[in-house]
């Protein structure tokens, strides 16, 4: 026994380590380059339905996001469907065609993302396409998770 | 001139720690990162109807859906379950002028969808993807008969890709809303 581990005594194991912050700095760059910080700050809830046939969205600086869902009250209460765009709740429905036309005139590609919560009844988001079509943003998209 | 005595020292910044603070911000990213994929049914709305008569559309090219607000479903009048659409859809627009109830063509086909108020946004967009899904099967069956690969795989904005979009497209009109 003792043969043996004098043997392996000897013999000099390590990893060389020097790359090591070469790779480290490599994942870093990926991450940070794929890394989208949270730009809002959700107040309604938002439980998305799912759907089989969707696409994805390749360019993400086209889109501009609409969450439609039951505002968050607090101690996880859940009140009325409200519409929120970007940080502020919407109270006036006839004012998303001015936002939504300034966005279109900022990226004349722009599509809009419907966040909408499952249970909300329709009637809601005919309003905002309504809004939608006066503002002439008509590229939309029904955001889904995708069916297993 | 007082550096004349010893030699000159290079000041040496040391590296060791570097790996740590990459460490550092790598966890950080990893941590905040969010690699959500935006996925959804994508749609194109209609723009708002000017003083212009829409051009007429011969009743066999238009196949009308309507859900009601407990979510059933009204197929050209005939009450239809969700599964059916997929099926009803596919042999309304791949008709070519076959069954004289059905659509002429691909290219005339308009599929119109009516929902009410009080619809529940899931149910909607089931029978949206059904809809979508009987167009990307027809779309694939077509780019497998004429170039032997399925629609997803060939190349975006490619001839083949738009001749098979021209063949089949998606013409579907959500019809505008009642009043009150």
């Amino acid at each position: 026994m003792s043969k043996f581990k004098k043997k392996q005594a000897k013999s000099k194991q390590g990893v060389p380590t020097s790359a090591m912050p070469d790779i480290v700095f490599m994942l870093l760059i990926f991450f940070m380059v794929t890394t989208v910080l949270r730009e809002v700050e959700l107040q309604v809830q938002i439980d998305y339905t799912s759907a089989e046939n969707i696409e994805k969205i390749e360019q993400k600086r086209l889109v501009s996001y609409i969450y439609i869902g039951p505002e968050r009250l607090g101690g996880g209460e859940l009140g009325d469907t409200r519409v929120q765009i970007d940080d502020s709740l919407i109270d006036d429905i006839g004012s998303i065609r001015n936002i939504m036309y300034d966005k279109l005139m900022e990226e004349p590609r722009l599509i809009v993302s419907l966040r909408v919560d499952e249970n909300s009844e329709f009637g809601m988001i005919t309003d905002v396409q309504q809004e939608l079509r006066h503002a002439g943003t008509l590229r939309i998209n029904y955001s889904t998770l995708r069916d297993i | 001139m007082f550096n004349k005595e010893g030699k000159k020292e290079v000041p040496e910044i040391e590296g060791s720690s570097l790996a740590d603070i990459a460490f550092l911000l790598l966890i950080f990213f990893l941590v905040v990162t969010t690699i959500d994929v935006d996925a959804g049914i994508g749609m194109v709305l209609p723009p708002i109807p000017d003083d212009v008569e829409p051009p007429p559309v011969r009743e066999r090219n238009l196949m009308n859906i309507l859900v009601n607000a407990q979510g059933m479903v009204l197929i050209n009048e005939e009450p239809s379950a969700i599964p059916e659409v997929r099926q009803r859809v596919r042999e309304f627009v791949d008709n070519n002028g076959v069954d004289p109830n059905l659509s002429e063509s691909p290219e005339d086909a308009i599929v119109s969808i009516k929902t009410d108020r009080r619809t529940p946004y899931s149910v909607y967009i089931d029978m949206l993807d059904e809809v979508m899904g009987a167009y990307n099967e027809l779309r694939d069956q077509a780019s497998q008969d004429r170039f032997g690969v399925p629609y997803s795989a060939l190349e975006d904005d490619s001839v083949e890709q738009d001749e098979i979009r021209d063949a089949y497209p998606k013409q579907i009109s959500i019809a505008e809303p009642d009043e009150g």
